[in-house]
């Protein structure tokens, strides 16, 4: 936890901008562990709908997530530009699908509103809410949303105590 | 602390240590005239007393300390071995044990729990005058610091005693000094040669706790106390030694006749100060506090291996061969000699294997480390259930994976609480049924080509078939005319059936069901297969196979449309080919006649929806599976060959993935997922 903090501090309000269906989206980047290519993606079977699959991430096998299929957008071919954003949370190294991620903005907390309303493809639950930078709105990812860490959280740490 | 750092070894050699006792305070039970064992016993006590001291575990170190006095009894002959003595050394070695799992948690020692065995060896030690001892506490020379304890009385010996009294004749002054070094002192054994020969110059010192041995060896925490005989006034000696580096605290107690309390006990003077004890009290407390928020900075002491020395510089030897051919690859590829290239591919092949090898067996522990907590948990057990049992422990030496042994000692608990408790018979029983009086318990292990096999087998009355049937009756699970022409064995089946018996009053059905789901589950998991052969009157044996290695398997590739599987090849029997036009369908179900048997025929292809690409070929490439006693065919599109595959897992993200054991990364770099095929069944 120390060294999450001190992490935190160092990328104040640091946030990795990718694209997703011609809207931007912002992802805090001490979650961030590298920015990937696409490479070979091995389907797996009986998972959940939107695990796109699993690729070979220098020896370790990341799962990659297809935010497209989680947001309920339409699915587009891999492309030149299309990149997988390795996250990294509480010792889970997931990977997120994005249609293009290029640059990394800092974001003032304040700039940041907890909207949702505007927005009505997204679950609410998966943004955090909407920064504004110059005229662009970016929309704000809850990483534990979209891994599925909010709820399992506690209960983890509930038993951890036990 | 800056003996964390020994921390895990502390604990490794402490278990070996518990673990060698525990060994030999059953033989003594089982033979209390035989005192051979006596001395190695004394010794390991000594031993853990020796390391808890350096290591500032107090209670752990007053408790052995206390056996110590009681083990020298018996060798000396003054106390005799009784099923009393042996009931007490039990529990202290439960205790310390206790300790110990404590520590290597947390770090700490956690309460004193002892303190009541600690009175009870004394007890023991002299029954005449319980009180007397108690009060000093110890017949040896304090060696250690035994500080923390605080109630620790601070002891002299005759010799000191003596001095003080000679001391004072001649009008010199003596004085305790508790000097504390600084915590981030590097070289102690230095700073305080240091202090002894700035102290010699003005005092003469002539006691020391740690002795002058122990700190010179570095064997003390940061602290150690002194007792010199000087001229000089307190000021001036606090002065000299207060210039010295790194020295934090000089704690300076004039003794006098006065101060020291001498004791009825002849050989023995402990001399009570109480100033010195309170001194010490704080100090002792304050470094513990301290200790408490190093512990909970650091986290938990990791899982290791104890390595032969031979076997990691054999591993050494073939990395030091793989950089050779590595050179050597570059060099033919400048020269671009297709020879020398196909020569040392086959080269690095070779080491690539013993490398291989060489690293699965740095991963190996004899079973022994499981195996031998037993003899233990089935003394207590038959003693709680008046039942004579008789362990037979074989193959101890077979090595497995570090990985299993971990996971292996639940289940192997469960099978042998179940044999002991539900299996073996009562003495009166036993004897009624011609059987010897005490029942017996094997515990096997030996490898078997690329697995290991444990079996547990006991002598008792064996599953009564009938009654499993009746209660998988009972539960529905099988219909009447199911139940009359079912075989034994897969009436067996039935108890690995999750919840089978814990339904009702599980001792009805020779309680062989109790969680045995689980054992299965576990024993799965870890990539292994049970059996049961079981014999009415006779007995009952359970076998467990597991692979020898978790890390690194055979595996039979396979395409399933464009995609690529690995099946596990120690869960194949055969591959065949099967005509599509001989499968029939049976209830839904899809089977064909292979060699004079039906075998149930799934494809690979729905299992794992796969994308369908081909139309139905006329002949099918079937991968025959084995499970246990079960068999069926799997259906693939193409065979691509044998290899030998690293297991990675998918990771928490995809856990319980179902028909997946986990991943695989091919040689071009792409991943291949590897099947499960045990969830097919």
């Amino acid at each position: 936890m120390n060294n999450q903090d001190q992490k935190h501090d160092a990328a104040v309000d640091q946030y990795v901008i990718f694209k997703l269906d011609g809207e931007s989206y912002g992802v805090s980047i001490h979650f961030v562990e590298i920015i990937e290519k696409v490479t070979d993606i091995t389907r797996v079977p009986n998972a959940q709908p939107y695990i796109l699959g699993v690729i070979n991430l220098r020896g370790e096998i990341v799962p990659v997530i297809d935010l497209r299929k989680l947001f309920g957008l339409e699915s587009i071919p891999v492309t030149d530009d299309s990149r997988i954003i390795i996250l990294s949370v509480e010792e889970l190294t997931v990977g997120i699908m994005t249609d293009s991620s290029s640059e990394v903005l800092s974001i003032p907390q304040e700039n940041i509103e907890n909207a949702t309303s505007v927005l009505s493809h997204v679950e609410e639950t998966s943004i955090k809410g909407i920064g504004k930078i110059d005229d662009r709105m970016i929309i704000m990812l809850d990483v534990f949303a979209i891994l599925g860490l909010n709820d399992q959280e506690s209960s983890e740490e509930r038993s951890q105590e036990h | 602390m800056d003996v964390n750092q020994y921390l895990d070894m502390f604990i490794d050699e402490s278990k070996e240590h518990l673990q060698h006792m525990n060994d030999i305070l059953l033989t003594m039970e089982k033979n209390p005239q035989d005192t051979t064992h006596l001395n190695e016993l004394f010794r390991i006590a000594h031993t853990i007393k020796g390391m808890s001291g350096t290591m500032g575990y107090n209670h752990v170190l007053s408790l052995t300390h206390q056996m110590e006095n009681v083990l020298d009894q018996i060798r000396n002959g003054k106390l005799a071995v009784n099923g009393k003595v042996v009931d007490l050394l039990f529990e202290c070695l439960d205790q310390l044990e206790n300790y110990i799992v404590n520590i290597e948690t947390t770090q700490q020692e956690g309460d004193n729990v002892s303190a009541e065995l600690v009175k009870n060896l004394q007890l023991l030690e002299n029954p005449q005058s319980p009180i007397k001892i108690t009060e000093t506490s110890s017949n040896a020379p304090a060696d250690y610091q035994e500080a923390a304890d605080g109630e620790t009385d601070l002891e002299v010996d005759e010799y000191v005693a003596s001095m003080i009294q000679k001391a004072s004749d001649k009008g010199y002054q003596i004085f305790r000094l508790k000097i504390s070094l600084n915590p981030k002192c590097m070289l102690k054994s230095a700073r305080a040669y240091i202090i002894f020969s700035t102290l010699e110059t003005m005092a003469e010192i002539i006691h020391a706790n740690p002795s002058i041995e122990d700190i010179e060896d570095e064997r003390f925490d940061f602290s150690f106390v002194l007792t010199v005989v000087t001229e000089k006034p307190e000021v001036s000696l606090i002065q000299e030694l207060s210039n010295i580096a790194e020295v934090d605290e000089i704690i300076a107690t004039e003794l006098t006749v006065d101060n020291i309390r001498s004791q009825d006990d002849a050989n023995h003077a402990p001399t009570e100060i109480a100033a010195a004890v309170m001194e010490l009290d704080k100090g002792g407390m304050a470094e513990s506090s301290k200790g408490d928020l190093d512990a909970k900075k650091k986290a938990k002491t990791g899982k290791t291996v104890r390595v032969d020395i031979d076997r990691l510089d054999n591993l050494m030897n073939l990395v030091s061969e793989l950089i050779i051919i590595k050179t050597r690859l570059e060099d033919a590829h400048q020269m671009s000699q297709q020879k020398s290239i196909s020569d040392t591919t086959e080269q690095l092949e070779r080491i690539t294997t013993s490398l291989h090898d060489a690293v699965m067996k740095v991963r190996m522990v004899p079973i022994e480390r499981v195996f031998n907590r037993f003899p233990r948990m089935v003394r207590d057990l038959s003693k709680d259930l008046g039942k004579e049992i008789n362990l037979q422990l074989t193959g101890e030496e077979t090595e497995v994976d570090r990985t299993v042994i971990d996971e292996i000692g639940d289940p192997l608990i469960h099978l042998i609480r179940n044999a002991i408790d539900h299996g073996i018979e009562e003495p009166e029983t036993r004897i009624r049924n011609h059987k010897d009086q005490a029942g017996t318990l094997k515990l096997i292990a030996y490898p078997d080509g690329n697995s290991v096999v444990i079996e547990v087998q006991d002598d008792g009355k064996g599953i009564d078939i009938e009654r499993v049937k009746a209660k998988a009756l009972d539960r529905g699970l099988i219909s009447q005319s199911q139940s009359q022409l079912m075989e034994d064995k897969e009436v067996i089946q039935f108890l690995f059936h999750p919840g089978f018996s814990t339904a009702d009053t599980v001792s009805d059905l020779s309680g062989r069901g109790v969680g045995l789901d689980v054992v299965k589950t576990k024993i799965e998991t870890l990539g292994g297969v049970v059996e049961v052969d079981s014999q009415p009157m006779k007995g009952t044996r359970f076998i467990i196979r597991l692979p020898l290695t978790l890390a690194i398997i055979q595996a039979l590739l396979v395409h399933v449309g464009v995609e690529k599987y690995a099946i596990p090849l120690n869960n194949i029997r055969e591959i065949s080919t099967i005509q599509e036009s001989a499968i029939r369908k049976v209830q839904g179900k899809e089977v064909v006649l292979f060699r004079q048997s039906t075998l149930p025929v799934l494809r690979l292809s729905h299992l794992l929806s796969v994308p369908e690409e081909n139309e139905k070929q006329e002949e099918n490439t079937v991968v025959i599976v084995n499970h246990g006693d079960r068999t069926f065919g799997l259906v693939v599109d193409e065979l691509i060959g044998q290899q030998e595959v690293v297991i990675k897992s998918l990771g928490r993200y995809l856990s319980g993935i179902q028909g997946i054991a986990g991943a695989t990364i091919l040689g071009n770099g792409t991943v291949a997922l590897i099947v499960d095929t045990n969830s097919f069944f």
